[in-house]
Protein backbone atom coordinates (compact mmCIF):
# COMPACT_ATOMS: atom_id res chain seq x y z
CA UNK A 1 0.00 0.00 0.00
CA UNK A 2 2.70 2.15 0.77
CA UNK A 3 4.08 1.37 -2.26
CA UNK A 4 1.18 2.88 -4.23
CA UNK A 5 2.93 6.85 -3.19
CA UNK A 6 6.63 5.75 -3.67
CA UNK A 7 8.32 8.06 -3.98
CA UNK A 8 8.37 8.26 -8.29
CA UNK A 9 4.62 8.51 -8.15
CA UNK A 10 4.90 12.10 -5.44
CA UNK A 11 8.02 13.45 -7.68
CA UNK A 12 6.28 13.06 -11.11
CA UNK A 13 2.92 14.18 -9.65
CA UNK A 14 4.92 17.63 -8.18
CA UNK A 15 7.76 18.38 -10.31
CA UNK A 16 6.59 16.55 -14.14
CA UNK A 17 9.07 16.43 -16.29
CA UNK A 18 6.64 16.26 -20.24
CA UNK A 19 3.84 18.47 -18.56
CA UNK A 20 3.13 21.70 -21.20
CA UNK A 21 1.50 21.56 -25.42
CA UNK A 22 3.08 21.32 -28.28
CA UNK A 23 2.04 23.64 -30.88
CA UNK A 24 2.56 22.89 -33.60
CA UNK A 25 1.98 19.03 -33.27
CA UNK A 26 1.12 16.11 -35.60
CA UNK A 27 -1.03 14.22 -32.98
CA UNK A 28 -3.08 15.41 -30.06
CA UNK A 29 -5.59 13.93 -28.45
CA UNK A 30 -7.43 14.58 -24.71
CA UNK A 31 -10.28 12.49 -23.06
CA UNK A 32 -11.57 12.38 -19.58
CA UNK A 33 -12.43 9.79 -16.52
CA UNK A 34 -16.15 11.24 -16.17
CA UNK A 35 -15.74 8.92 -12.63
CA UNK A 36 -13.38 11.07 -10.86
CA UNK A 37 -12.88 14.25 -13.43
CA UNK A 38 -9.38 13.38 -14.33
CA UNK A 39 -8.47 15.06 -17.27
CA UNK A 40 -5.06 14.24 -19.90
CA UNK A 41 -4.26 15.98 -23.20
CA UNK A 42 -1.33 13.99 -25.04
CA UNK A 43 0.16 16.27 -28.52
CA UNK A 44 2.77 14.36 -30.35
CA UNK A 45 5.28 15.17 -33.49
CA UNK A 46 5.61 12.33 -35.63
CA UNK A 47 9.41 11.88 -37.42
CA UNK A 48 10.53 10.14 -40.18
CA UNK A 49 9.76 6.01 -40.36
CA UNK A 50 6.62 7.18 -37.87
CA UNK A 51 8.96 7.59 -35.45
CA UNK A 52 7.46 9.81 -32.64
CA UNK A 53 10.06 12.26 -31.62
CA UNK A 54 8.90 15.00 -29.14
CA UNK A 55 5.52 14.58 -26.72
CA UNK A 56 3.60 16.51 -24.17
CA UNK A 57 1.02 16.24 -21.89
CA UNK A 58 -1.34 18.64 -19.89
CA UNK A 59 -4.36 17.65 -17.86
CA UNK A 60 -5.47 17.69 -14.11
CA UNK A 61 -6.26 14.82 -11.47
CA UNK A 62 -5.18 12.83 -8.81
CA UNK A 63 -1.23 11.98 -8.72
CA UNK A 64 -1.58 8.57 -10.34
CA UNK A 65 -3.16 9.66 -13.33
CA UNK A 66 -0.79 12.34 -13.76
CA UNK A 67 2.33 10.56 -12.87
CA UNK A 68 1.16 7.95 -15.14
CA UNK A 69 1.03 10.33 -17.69
CA UNK A 70 4.30 12.03 -17.24
CA UNK A 71 5.80 8.32 -17.59
CA UNK A 72 3.81 7.31 -20.45
CA UNK A 73 4.91 10.71 -22.56
CA UNK A 74 8.30 9.91 -21.50
CA UNK A 75 7.54 6.67 -22.65
CA UNK A 76 6.54 7.17 -26.28
CA UNK A 77 9.22 9.20 -26.87
CA UNK A 78 11.24 7.37 -29.68
CA UNK A 79 8.90 4.77 -30.45
CA UNK A 80 7.03 3.94 -33.75
CA UNK A 81 3.09 4.52 -33.76
CA UNK A 82 2.79 0.87 -34.38
CA UNK A 83 4.38 0.33 -31.35
CA UNK A 84 2.56 2.55 -29.46
CA UNK A 85 -0.70 1.07 -30.76
CA UNK A 86 0.79 -2.36 -28.91
CA UNK A 87 1.10 -0.82 -25.65
CA UNK A 88 -1.03 -2.45 -23.25
CA UNK A 89 -1.77 -2.35 -19.39
CA UNK A 90 0.67 -3.93 -18.62
CA UNK A 91 2.96 -1.46 -19.93
CA UNK A 92 1.87 1.62 -17.76
CA UNK A 93 1.83 -0.67 -14.61
CA UNK A 94 5.39 -1.49 -15.31
CA UNK A 95 6.43 2.50 -15.68
CA UNK A 96 4.48 3.27 -12.34
CA UNK A 97 6.15 0.06 -10.68
CA UNK A 98 2.92 -0.44 -8.35
CA UNK A 99 0.00 -2.72 -8.21
CA UNK A 100 -4.12 -1.00 -8.40
CA UNK A 101 -6.81 -1.64 -7.53
CA UNK A 102 -10.15 -1.72 -10.21
CA UNK A 103 -11.23 2.29 -9.19
CA UNK A 104 -7.23 3.53 -9.19
CA UNK A 105 -6.39 1.83 -12.54
CA UNK A 106 -8.82 3.81 -14.43
CA UNK A 107 -6.84 7.11 -12.91
CA UNK A 108 -3.06 5.27 -14.71
CA UNK A 109 -4.80 4.09 -17.84
CA UNK A 110 -6.55 7.35 -19.40
CA UNK A 111 -2.90 8.59 -20.47
CA UNK A 112 -2.79 5.17 -22.42
CA UNK A 113 -6.04 5.83 -23.65
CA UNK A 114 -5.20 8.98 -24.54
CA UNK A 115 -2.21 8.21 -26.20
CA UNK A 116 -3.67 5.33 -28.30
CA UNK A 117 -6.54 7.32 -29.10
CA UNK A 118 -4.45 9.43 -30.88
CA UNK A 119 -1.84 7.79 -32.56
CA UNK A 120 -5.11 5.40 -33.90
CA UNK A 121 -6.10 8.99 -35.25
CA UNK A 122 -10.06 8.40 -33.30
CA UNK A 123 -12.56 11.06 -32.91
CA UNK A 124 -13.84 12.40 -29.49
CA UNK A 125 -15.69 10.15 -27.67
CA UNK A 126 -14.48 6.97 -29.97
CA UNK A 127 -11.85 6.28 -27.20
CA UNK A 128 -12.94 2.83 -25.76
CA UNK A 129 -11.95 0.49 -23.02
CA UNK A 130 -10.55 -1.68 -25.45
CA UNK A 131 -7.33 0.25 -25.88
CA UNK A 132 -6.34 -0.42 -22.45
CA UNK A 133 -6.93 -4.17 -22.00
CA UNK B 1 -30.15 26.83 18.38
CA UNK B 2 -31.45 27.04 21.64
CA UNK B 3 -33.46 24.10 21.25
CA UNK B 4 -30.15 22.05 19.91
CA UNK B 5 -28.49 22.49 22.71
CA UNK B 6 -31.54 21.10 25.49
CA UNK B 7 -31.38 17.52 23.75
CA UNK B 8 -30.80 15.13 25.36
CA UNK B 9 -27.28 12.84 25.31
CA UNK B 10 -27.79 9.94 23.16
CA UNK B 11 -26.23 6.21 24.50
CA UNK B 12 -23.66 6.14 21.12
CA UNK B 13 -21.71 3.02 22.31
CA UNK B 14 -25.09 1.59 22.42
CA UNK B 15 -26.38 2.64 19.09
CA UNK B 16 -22.88 1.65 17.53
CA UNK B 17 -23.42 -1.75 18.89
CA UNK B 18 -26.64 -2.08 16.88
CA UNK B 19 -24.98 -1.89 13.47
CA UNK B 20 -23.03 -5.11 12.67
CA UNK B 21 -20.48 -3.45 9.97
CA UNK B 22 -19.52 -1.13 12.20
CA UNK B 23 -18.02 -3.73 14.56
CA UNK B 24 -15.88 -5.29 11.28
CA UNK B 25 -11.92 -4.52 11.49
CA UNK B 26 -10.30 -4.16 8.44
CA UNK B 27 -5.87 -3.60 7.24
CA UNK B 28 -4.54 -5.55 10.28
CA UNK B 29 -7.64 -5.49 12.62
CA UNK B 30 -8.08 -1.42 12.39
CA UNK B 31 -11.66 -0.41 13.37
CA UNK B 32 -13.64 0.79 10.34
CA UNK B 33 -14.41 4.52 10.41
CA UNK B 34 -17.55 4.96 8.39
CA UNK B 35 -17.72 8.63 7.11
CA UNK B 36 -19.75 8.08 4.19
CA UNK B 37 -22.92 8.33 5.31
CA UNK B 38 -24.61 10.69 3.00
CA UNK B 39 -23.73 8.42 0.46
CA UNK B 40 -25.56 4.86 2.36
CA UNK B 41 -25.83 4.48 5.98
CA UNK B 42 -24.89 1.74 7.89
CA UNK B 43 -27.89 -0.65 9.07
CA UNK B 44 -28.79 -1.93 12.43
CA UNK B 45 -29.60 -5.13 13.32
CA UNK B 46 -33.19 -4.60 13.90
CA UNK B 47 -33.42 -3.53 10.19
CA UNK B 48 -31.74 -6.85 9.12
CA UNK B 49 -34.01 -8.97 11.44
CA UNK B 50 -37.33 -7.49 10.41
CA UNK B 51 -36.46 -8.81 6.73
CA UNK B 52 -34.89 -11.79 7.79
CA UNK B 53 -38.15 -12.81 9.89
CA UNK B 54 -40.42 -11.47 6.72
CA UNK B 55 -38.50 -14.04 4.66
CA UNK B 56 -38.56 -16.83 6.84
CA UNK B 57 -42.51 -16.42 8.31
CA UNK B 58 -44.11 -14.83 6.32
CA UNK B 59 -42.93 -14.34 2.38
CA UNK B 60 -46.03 -14.30 0.09
CA UNK B 61 -46.77 -11.38 -2.59
CA UNK B 62 -49.71 -8.60 -1.58
CA UNK B 63 -52.85 -7.35 -2.12
CA UNK B 64 -54.21 -10.39 -3.89
CA UNK B 65 -53.67 -13.87 -2.16
CA UNK B 66 -57.08 -14.88 0.36
CA UNK B 67 -54.34 -16.88 2.30
CA UNK B 68 -52.58 -16.49 5.86
CA UNK B 69 -49.06 -15.51 4.22
CA UNK B 70 -50.89 -13.22 2.05
CA UNK B 71 -52.52 -11.18 4.15
CA UNK B 72 -49.66 -11.02 7.04
CA UNK B 73 -47.45 -9.82 3.81
CA UNK B 74 -50.09 -7.23 3.16
CA UNK B 75 -50.45 -5.93 6.77
CA UNK B 76 -46.54 -5.62 7.09
CA UNK B 77 -46.75 -3.66 3.99
CA UNK B 78 -48.97 -1.51 4.74
CA UNK B 79 -48.48 -1.29 8.08
CA UNK B 80 -44.52 -0.01 7.37
CA UNK B 81 -46.54 2.57 4.49
CA UNK B 82 -48.48 3.65 7.52
CA UNK B 83 -45.63 4.52 10.18
CA UNK B 84 -43.35 5.87 7.37
CA UNK B 85 -46.39 8.25 6.52
CA UNK B 86 -45.88 9.14 10.07
CA UNK B 87 -42.44 9.41 10.12
CA UNK B 88 -42.83 12.52 7.74
CA UNK B 89 -46.55 13.52 9.08
CA UNK B 90 -48.29 12.89 5.73
CA UNK B 91 -52.07 13.52 5.89
CA UNK B 92 -52.66 9.85 4.80
CA UNK B 93 -50.91 7.18 4.13
CA UNK B 94 -52.03 6.61 0.40
CA UNK B 95 -49.67 9.86 -0.07
CA UNK B 96 -46.53 7.36 0.55
CA UNK B 97 -45.22 6.40 -3.35
CA UNK B 98 -42.80 3.54 -3.00
CA UNK B 99 -40.44 4.03 -5.50
CA UNK B 100 -36.88 2.55 -6.22
CA UNK B 101 -34.70 5.45 -4.33
CA UNK B 102 -35.29 9.51 -4.16
CA UNK B 103 -34.03 9.63 -8.21
CA UNK B 104 -37.25 7.24 -9.42
CA UNK B 105 -39.30 9.31 -7.23
CA UNK B 106 -37.96 12.66 -9.17
CA UNK B 107 -38.46 10.52 -12.40
CA UNK B 108 -42.14 9.60 -11.60
CA UNK B 109 -43.01 13.65 -11.18
CA UNK B 110 -41.21 14.34 -14.20
CA UNK B 111 -42.82 11.81 -16.44
CA UNK B 112 -46.13 11.79 -15.08
CA UNK B 113 -46.93 15.16 -13.89
CA UNK B 114 -44.25 16.90 -16.21
CA UNK B 115 -45.49 15.14 -19.27
CA UNK B 116 -48.92 16.17 -18.40
CA UNK B 117 -48.31 19.49 -17.06
CA UNK B 118 -45.32 21.50 -18.91
CA UNK B 119 -45.60 22.76 -22.15
CA UNK B 120 -43.56 24.53 -24.45
CA UNK B 121 -42.10 28.02 -23.01
CA UNK B 122 -43.03 27.04 -19.31
CA UNK B 123 -40.48 27.38 -16.62
CA UNK B 124 -38.96 24.83 -14.29
CA UNK B 125 -36.89 26.63 -11.78
CA UNK B 126 -34.03 24.19 -10.26
CA UNK B 127 -31.00 25.20 -8.36
CA UNK B 128 -27.48 25.36 -9.01
CA UNK B 129 -26.62 22.77 -5.87
CA UNK B 130 -28.72 19.93 -7.33
CA UNK B 131 -28.37 16.29 -7.11
CA UNK B 132 -27.90 14.94 -10.93
CA UNK B 133 -30.95 12.97 -9.66
CA UNK B 134 -32.80 16.71 -9.71
CA UNK B 135 -31.24 17.81 -12.96
CA UNK B 136 -31.09 15.28 -15.61
CA UNK B 137 -34.61 13.88 -15.26
CA UNK B 138 -35.95 17.62 -16.03
CA UNK B 139 -33.22 18.31 -18.81
CA UNK B 140 -34.46 15.00 -20.58
CA UNK B 141 -38.02 16.04 -19.87
CA UNK B 142 -37.39 19.65 -21.35
CA UNK B 143 -35.46 18.15 -24.46
CA UNK B 144 -38.48 16.84 -25.26
CA UNK B 145 -41.18 19.30 -24.16
CA UNK B 146 -39.16 22.69 -25.30
CA UNK B 147 -40.02 24.22 -22.00
CA UNK B 148 -37.45 26.19 -19.90
CA UNK B 149 -34.97 25.55 -16.81
CA UNK B 150 -33.94 28.42 -14.50
CA UNK B 151 -31.58 28.25 -11.91
CA UNK B 152 -31.10 29.95 -8.19
CA UNK B 153 -27.60 30.79 -7.94
CA UNK B 154 -25.63 29.46 -5.26
CA UNK B 155 -22.94 32.04 -3.81
CA UNK B 156 -19.46 31.41 -2.27
CA UNK B 157 -20.76 30.34 0.82
CA UNK B 158 -22.90 27.61 -0.42
CA UNK B 159 -26.35 29.07 0.08
CA UNK B 160 -28.96 29.67 -2.28
CA UNK B 161 -29.26 33.28 -3.48
CA UNK B 162 -33.27 33.57 -1.99
CA UNK B 163 -32.99 37.42 -4.00
CA UNK B 164 -32.20 36.07 -7.62
CA UNK B 165 -35.14 33.67 -6.53
CA UNK B 166 -37.49 35.83 -6.01
CA UNK B 167 -36.42 37.40 -9.20
CA UNK B 168 -37.06 34.11 -11.21
CA UNK B 169 -40.69 33.96 -9.78
CA UNK B 170 -41.78 36.79 -11.71
CA UNK B 171 -41.40 34.37 -14.81
CA UNK B 172 -44.27 32.25 -13.06
CA UNK B 173 -42.83 28.80 -13.34
CA UNK B 174 -44.72 25.86 -13.04
CA UNK B 175 -42.41 23.91 -11.13
CA UNK B 176 -40.05 24.33 -8.53
CA UNK B 177 -37.97 21.81 -7.39
CA UNK B 178 -34.76 21.65 -4.90
CA UNK B 179 -32.92 20.00 -2.68
CA UNK B 180 -33.53 20.30 1.25
CA UNK B 181 -29.96 19.73 2.30
CA UNK B 182 -27.28 19.88 0.02
CA UNK B 183 -25.05 16.60 -0.19
CA UNK B 184 -21.61 18.21 -0.84
CA UNK B 185 -21.91 21.46 0.45
CA UNK B 186 -24.35 20.05 3.91
CA UNK B 187 -26.32 23.47 3.52
CA UNK B 188 -30.25 22.59 4.59
CA UNK B 189 -31.96 25.29 3.22
CA UNK B 190 -34.72 27.53 4.40
CA UNK B 191 -37.41 24.49 2.61
CA UNK B 192 -39.86 26.29 4.42
CA UNK B 193 -39.96 29.85 2.66
CA UNK B 194 -38.80 28.39 -0.98
CA UNK B 195 -42.31 26.30 -0.90
CA UNK B 196 -44.29 28.93 0.36
CA UNK B 197 -42.99 31.92 -2.19
CA UNK B 198 -43.28 29.12 -5.06
CA UNK B 199 -46.76 28.31 -4.34
CA UNK B 200 -48.10 32.87 -4.11
CA UNK B 201 -46.15 32.50 -7.47
CA UNK B 202 -48.20 29.86 -8.88
CA UNK B 203 -45.72 26.61 -8.64
CA UNK B 204 -45.96 23.37 -7.74
CA UNK B 205 -43.26 22.46 -5.49
CA UNK B 206 -40.73 19.54 -5.13
CA UNK B 207 -38.46 18.79 -2.39
CA UNK B 208 -35.54 16.73 -2.64
CA UNK B 209 -35.20 15.23 0.70
CA UNK B 210 -32.53 12.53 0.34
CA UNK B 211 -29.96 13.86 2.58
CA UNK B 212 -32.99 15.75 4.81
CA UNK B 213 -35.17 12.75 5.93
CA UNK B 214 -32.52 11.06 7.24
CA UNK B 215 -30.87 13.57 9.61
CA UNK B 216 -34.02 16.13 10.69
CA UNK B 217 -37.31 16.23 11.60
CA UNK B 218 -39.66 16.60 8.42
CA UNK B 219 -43.28 17.53 8.30
CA UNK B 220 -44.53 17.49 4.91
CA UNK B 221 -47.48 19.25 6.43
CA UNK B 222 -45.76 22.01 7.87
CA UNK B 223 -43.34 22.56 4.95
CA UNK B 224 -46.61 22.70 2.77
CA UNK B 225 -44.76 20.72 0.23
CA UNK B 226 -46.39 19.16 -2.44
CA UNK B 227 -44.16 16.51 -3.28
CA UNK B 228 -41.38 15.28 -1.23
CA UNK B 229 -38.52 12.75 -2.17
CA UNK B 230 -36.49 10.42 0.19
CA UNK B 231 -34.90 7.11 -0.09
CA UNK B 232 -34.68 4.16 2.68
CA UNK B 233 -30.80 3.04 2.42
CA UNK B 234 -29.69 6.62 3.94
CA UNK B 235 -31.71 6.37 6.89
CA UNK B 236 -30.81 2.96 8.27
CA UNK B 237 -32.82 0.75 6.05
CA UNK B 238 -32.37 -1.11 3.22
CA UNK B 239 -31.53 -0.18 -0.79
CA UNK B 240 -33.73 -0.60 -3.27
CA UNK B 241 -36.75 0.92 -2.11
CA UNK B 242 -37.63 5.07 -1.62
CA UNK B 243 -40.72 7.05 -1.62
CA UNK B 244 -42.95 9.62 -3.11
CA UNK B 245 -44.56 11.89 -0.85
CA UNK B 246 -47.30 13.85 -2.63
CA UNK B 247 -50.34 15.51 -2.04
CA UNK B 248 -53.72 14.11 -2.37
CA UNK B 249 -55.45 15.99 -5.10
CA UNK B 250 -52.41 15.99 -7.03
CA UNK B 251 -51.65 12.43 -6.81
CA UNK B 252 -55.38 11.72 -7.93
CA UNK B 253 -54.73 14.33 -11.37
CA UNK B 254 -51.62 12.67 -12.33
CA UNK B 255 -51.57 10.13 -15.04
CA UNK B 256 -50.13 6.35 -13.81
CA UNK B 257 -45.96 6.24 -13.94
CA UNK B 258 -45.30 2.01 -15.13
CA UNK B 259 -48.25 0.06 -16.42
CA UNK B 260 -49.07 -3.62 -15.02
CA UNK B 261 -50.49 -5.47 -12.09
CA UNK B 262 -51.40 -4.16 -8.89
CA UNK B 263 -51.47 -0.43 -10.57
CA UNK B 264 -55.10 -1.37 -12.22
CA UNK B 265 -58.70 -1.73 -11.38
CA UNK B 266 -59.84 -3.29 -14.15
CA UNK B 267 -58.31 -4.27 -17.54
CA UNK B 268 -59.81 -4.97 -21.28
CA UNK B 269 -57.78 -6.11 -24.25
CA UNK B 270 -57.42 -2.06 -25.23
CA UNK B 271 -58.18 -0.50 -22.20
CA UNK B 272 -57.22 -0.51 -18.80
CA UNK B 273 -59.01 1.94 -15.59
CA UNK B 274 -56.22 2.65 -13.18
CA UNK B 275 -56.26 2.11 -9.26
CA UNK B 276 -57.29 3.94 -6.48
CA UNK B 277 -53.83 5.96 -4.56
CA UNK B 278 -51.42 5.00 -3.80
CA UNK B 279 -51.60 1.51 -5.88
CA UNK B 280 -52.00 3.51 -9.12
CA UNK B 281 -48.00 4.39 -8.91
CA UNK B 282 -47.11 0.85 -8.00
CA UNK B 283 -46.98 -1.62 -10.86
CA UNK B 284 -45.83 -4.80 -9.95
CA UNK B 285 -44.24 -7.31 -7.33
CA UNK B 286 -42.61 -4.58 -5.23
CA UNK B 287 -39.84 -4.92 -2.83
CA UNK B 288 -42.12 -6.17 -0.02
CA UNK B 289 -39.13 -7.42 2.22
CA UNK B 290 -37.62 -3.49 1.48
CA UNK B 291 -40.67 -1.66 2.79
CA UNK B 292 -41.26 -4.25 5.74
CA UNK B 293 -37.21 -2.85 6.38
CA UNK B 294 -37.83 0.34 5.89
CA UNK B 295 -40.81 0.36 8.44
CA UNK B 296 -38.15 -1.19 10.78
CA UNK B 297 -35.86 1.93 9.73
CA UNK B 298 -37.94 4.17 10.91
CA UNK B 299 -39.13 2.89 14.09
CA UNK B 300 -34.98 2.93 14.57
CA UNK B 301 -34.58 6.51 14.39
CA UNK B 302 -38.27 7.22 15.98
CA UNK B 303 -36.91 4.99 18.94
CA UNK B 304 -33.74 7.86 19.09
CA UNK B 305 -35.75 10.26 17.91
CA UNK B 306 -35.34 12.96 15.12
CA UNK B 307 -34.44 15.81 17.56
CA UNK B 308 -31.74 14.29 19.14
CA UNK B 309 -30.93 13.19 15.94
CA UNK B 310 -30.03 16.58 14.72
CA UNK B 311 -29.11 17.56 17.60
CA UNK B 312 -26.24 14.91 18.12
CA UNK B 313 -25.14 15.29 14.35
CA UNK B 314 -24.96 19.25 14.75
CA UNK B 315 -22.63 18.43 17.52
CA UNK B 316 -20.56 16.61 15.33
CA UNK B 317 -20.31 18.69 12.64
CA UNK B 318 -19.21 22.18 14.89
CA UNK B 319 -16.56 19.52 15.90
CA UNK B 320 -15.46 18.46 12.78
CA UNK B 321 -15.01 21.76 11.24
CA UNK B 322 -13.20 22.60 14.46
CA UNK B 323 -10.59 19.52 13.67
CA UNK B 324 -10.56 19.62 9.90
CA UNK B 325 -9.49 23.53 9.76
CA UNK B 326 -6.45 23.06 11.94
CA UNK B 327 -5.14 21.08 9.66
CA UNK B 328 -2.75 23.52 6.95
CA UNK B 329 -4.01 22.76 3.91
CA UNK B 330 -7.81 21.70 4.09
CA UNK B 331 -10.30 23.95 3.19
CA UNK B 332 -14.18 22.90 3.81
CA UNK B 333 -16.64 23.95 1.04
CA UNK B 334 -19.77 25.33 1.65
CA UNK B 335 -21.49 27.58 4.59
CA UNK B 336 -20.16 27.29 8.62
CA UNK B 337 -21.12 24.44 10.88
CA UNK B 338 -24.31 26.28 12.44
CA UNK B 339 -26.12 26.58 8.62
CA UNK B 340 -25.52 22.71 7.76
CA UNK B 341 -26.19 18.96 8.46
CA UNK B 342 -23.21 16.01 9.23
CA UNK B 343 -21.47 16.65 6.00
CA UNK B 344 -17.92 18.21 4.99
CA UNK B 345 -16.47 18.27 1.85
CA UNK B 346 -13.04 19.45 1.84
CA UNK B 347 -9.94 19.66 -0.87
CA UNK B 348 -6.47 19.48 0.36
CA UNK B 349 -4.19 21.74 -1.41
CA UNK B 350 -1.97 20.03 -3.28
CA UNK B 351 -3.21 16.45 -3.37
CA UNK B 352 -6.51 15.13 -5.29
CA UNK B 353 -8.75 13.76 -2.94
CA UNK B 354 -8.76 10.80 -4.56
CA UNK B 355 -5.51 10.26 -3.21
CA UNK B 356 -6.54 11.75 0.03
CA UNK B 357 -9.32 8.83 0.35
CA UNK B 358 -7.13 6.55 -0.39
CA UNK B 359 -4.50 7.51 1.78
CA UNK B 360 -7.50 7.51 4.94
CA UNK B 361 -8.48 4.35 3.76
CA UNK B 362 -5.18 2.41 4.83
CA UNK B 363 -5.87 3.83 8.25
CA UNK B 364 -9.61 2.28 7.87
CA UNK B 365 -11.54 5.60 6.98
CA UNK B 366 -14.22 5.43 4.51
CA UNK B 367 -14.57 9.11 3.33
CA UNK B 368 -15.92 9.51 -0.65
CA UNK B 369 -13.89 11.06 -3.38
CA UNK B 370 -15.06 12.97 -6.25
CA UNK B 371 -18.09 15.72 -7.18
CA UNK B 372 -20.69 13.27 -5.62
CA UNK B 373 -22.72 14.04 -8.35
CA UNK B 374 -22.96 17.24 -8.42
CA UNK B 375 -20.47 18.34 -11.25
CA UNK B 376 -22.32 21.58 -11.66
CA UNK B 377 -21.80 23.17 -8.57
CA UNK B 378 -18.50 21.68 -8.61
CA UNK B 379 -17.33 23.60 -11.87
CA UNK B 380 -19.16 26.43 -10.85
CA UNK B 381 -16.49 26.81 -8.01
CA UNK B 382 -13.54 25.58 -9.88
CA UNK B 383 -13.46 22.43 -7.88
CA UNK B 384 -12.13 20.14 -9.87
CA UNK B 385 -13.39 17.37 -6.87
CA UNK B 386 -13.72 16.95 -2.94
CA UNK B 387 -13.35 14.64 -0.48
CA UNK B 388 -16.63 14.24 1.61
CA UNK B 389 -16.65 13.06 5.63
CA UNK B 390 -20.10 12.69 6.45
CA UNK B 391 -21.95 11.65 10.02
CA UNK B 392 -24.94 9.68 11.02
CA UNK B 393 -26.33 8.52 14.26
CA UNK B 394 -23.37 6.41 14.69
CA UNK B 395 -20.62 8.89 14.36
CA UNK B 396 -18.01 9.82 17.09
CA UNK B 397 -15.43 12.44 17.62
CA UNK B 398 -12.95 9.93 18.09
CA UNK B 399 -13.77 9.40 14.43
CA UNK B 400 -13.12 12.67 13.34
CA UNK B 401 -10.01 12.62 15.40
CA UNK B 402 -8.92 10.11 13.47
CA UNK B 403 -9.44 11.75 10.55
CA UNK B 404 -7.45 14.89 11.35
CA UNK B 405 -4.94 12.21 11.90
CA UNK B 406 -4.83 10.25 8.93
CA UNK B 407 -4.92 14.26 6.81
CA UNK B 408 -1.86 14.99 8.72
CA UNK B 409 -0.29 11.90 7.62
CA UNK B 410 -1.76 12.84 3.75
CA UNK B 411 0.49 16.22 4.36
CA UNK B 412 3.34 13.84 4.96
CA UNK B 413 3.46 12.21 2.23
CA UNK B 414 2.64 14.95 -0.67
CA UNK B 415 5.05 17.34 1.88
Amino acid sequence: MDDLYRELIIDRFQNPQFRGSLDPNDISFEDDNPLCGDHIRIDLRVGDDDVITEAAFDGRGCSISQASADLVVESVIGKTLAEVKNYTKEDVLDLLGIELGPVRLKCALLSLKVVKAGVYGLNVGEAGDDLIE
Amino acid sequence: MTTINQAPKLDIAKIRADFPVLQRQIHDEKPIVYLDSAATSQKPQQVLDAMDIYYQNTNANIHRGIHVLAEEATEQYEGARQRIADFVNAAKSREIIFTRNTTESINLVAYSWGRKNLNEGDVVILTEMEHHSNLVPWQMLAAELNFQLEFISVNETGELDLAAYKELLNLKPKLVSFVHMSNVVGTINPAKEIIRLGHEAGAIVLVDGAQSAPHIPVDVQDLDADFYAFSAHKMCGPTGIGVLYGKEEILLAMPPFLGGGDMIKRVELRSFVSNSLPHKFEAGTPAIAEVIGFGAAVDYLNSIGMDAIAAREHELIEYAHDRLEEVPGVWIFGPSADKKGGVASFTFEGVHPHDVSQILDRDGIAVRAGHHCAMPLHEKFDINATARASFYIYSTEQEIDLLAEGLYKVKEIFG
